[in-house]
């Protein structure tokens, strides 16, 4: 199982915010995306992520493009962006259990309800979303990671951001294990985390960008 | 793909259910644009009967433009949208789901209303009969239809205007074709020619609309 990026560029109207960018992870890996801000990090994890189409290069998943192999990939991938994706009106479990439907794994309340408590919100999963502090409701879109039997692709976008310090240790524990398991994580972020991963990659945009 | 499309409609009924409201002022805008007519153009009942096929139509397609508002924006902004898009379920599934919901509390309860509003324009038994048709069969082409102009005009400002100068136009066929069924069943004609035409439209909106619109919804996310 491999994601591979092909030169891949990408612009924003006249400016390039980066051109040529290769890699290649395989199970076990994780990388890192850094960069200052600007420098196109959530351009390129859309990219990544097939929610965007790249100005020249392609992103292939197992040696097919993504754009081709599309819901194959897809169920192979949980992409939480910026937005966390959670309805205000939905409670916490309804929106868990949409979600992972909506990604082709459909669970039951009560495996909703598991990762809800894993994560700290059994007391909160019953309440709608607006009711909820904003480190809780990123906690509501992180749990999709916690489902059993989760997609191997996870690009995360500022995980950590409104995360409290348990919480950060908590999904960087998350990460190793999944990692260890044969998974691959994107991520970006500004804190520094490690993590115990097969192959600790770090792509920097903005410089020379390689890997 | 069944369990994606019934876990839409169920998502999306729900969240009209807890917002309420919205729903709610969508069929009075209905009501009172109707019942602004009588007392505009005067209370002589000839041309009432004769005016009114086309005052409810043309509220219906008031009405369920205003409420194609509501159909993307709200996912589009809390980020709910972008999830959709990378479903491992066919993106045009879910445009389904979500129309289908919508029509469902914005379209629906116009069809049901359409009957007693009508009543207070003095139309026989079987012209309501007519109306009632060709409003059930016409609302759901609205909605899919403008389903495109809404995901096109995702994220742009001053949406709201543009999606109507987008969707009006394409409204016109079922208009011509909806008001006109009542007419026909009046003139001793028979309305069926014209319900026919409607569900044909029906027909190939379904086909083609929901490829369309999720078509839209990628180049508006991108």
């Amino acid at each position: 199982m491999t994601l591979q990026g092909y030169q891949l560029a990408c612009s924003r109207g006249e400016r390039h915010l980066f051109t040529d960018i290769n890699f290649e992870i395989v199970g076990g890996d994780a990388l890192r995306i850094a960069g200052t801000n600007g420098s196109g990090k959530t351009s390129l994890l859309r990219l990544l992520s097939g929610l965007a189409y790249p100005a020249a290069g392609e992103v292939r998943w197992n040696g097919q493009n993504v754009r081709r192999a599309r819901e194959e990939f897809c169920s192979e991938l949980i992409y939480l962006g910026h937005a966390n994706g959670v309805k205000d009106d939905l409670a916490a479990w309804e929106n868990l259990t949409v979600s992972a439907t909506l990604s082709g794994h459909p669970i039951s309340r009560e495996q909703a309800w598991h990762a809800l408590d894993l994560l700290g919100l059994g007391d909160v999963g019953h309440l709608p979303t607006r009711a909820l502090s904003q480190g809780q409701r990123k906690r509501v879109a992180l749990a999709r990671l916690w489902l059993d039997q989760p997609p191997k692709l996870w690009i995360l976008d500022e995980p950590l951001t409104a995360l409290d310090r348990d919480a950060v240790a908590h999904l960087c524990r998350k990460l190793e294990s999944h990692l260890a398991a044969g998974g691959m994580v994107v991520y970006t972020t500004h804190q520094e985390i490690t993590l115990g991963a097969g192959r600790m990659l770090t792509l920097a945009l903005g410089e020379e960008a390689r890997c | 793909m069944l369990k994606a499309l019934g876990c839409v409609i169920r998502r999306d009924l729900l969240l009209a259910f807890r917002r309420r409201s919205d729903v709610v002022t969508t069929l009075f805008f209905f009501i009172i644009v109707v019942s602004l007519f009588p007392l505009g153009v005067g209370a002589e009942p000839g041309l009432l009967r004769t005016l009114a096929p086309g005052i409810l139509w043309v509220s219906a397609l008031l009405a369920s433009m205003l409420a194609l508002g509501r159909l993307f924006a709200l996912d589009y902004a809390d980020g709910t949208l972008e999830q959709m898009l990378l479903s491992a379920e066919p993106i045009s599934v879910i445009v389904i789901g979500k129309v289908i919901a919508h029509w469902l509390v914005s379209g629906f309860p116009l069809v049901l209303l359409a009957p007693l509003l009508a009543v207070q324009f003095d139309l026989p038994a079987d012209s309501i009969r007519v109306l009632f048709l060709s409003l059930l069969l016409g609302t759901p082409v609205l909605s899919l239809v403008g389903a495109i102009g809404a995901a096109l005009t995702l994220g742009v400002r001053g949406g709201g205007a543009l999606v109507s100068l987008l969707v009006l136009p394409l409204y016109i066929p079922v208009l011509i074709f909806g008001a006109g069924a009542v007419g026909a069943e009046v003139s001793g004609l028979g309305a069926s020619a014209h319900l026919l035409l409607l569900g044909g439209g029906l027909a190939a909106a379904v086909a083609l609309t929901p490829w369309a619109t999720s078509a839209a919804l990628r180049i508006a996310l991108e």
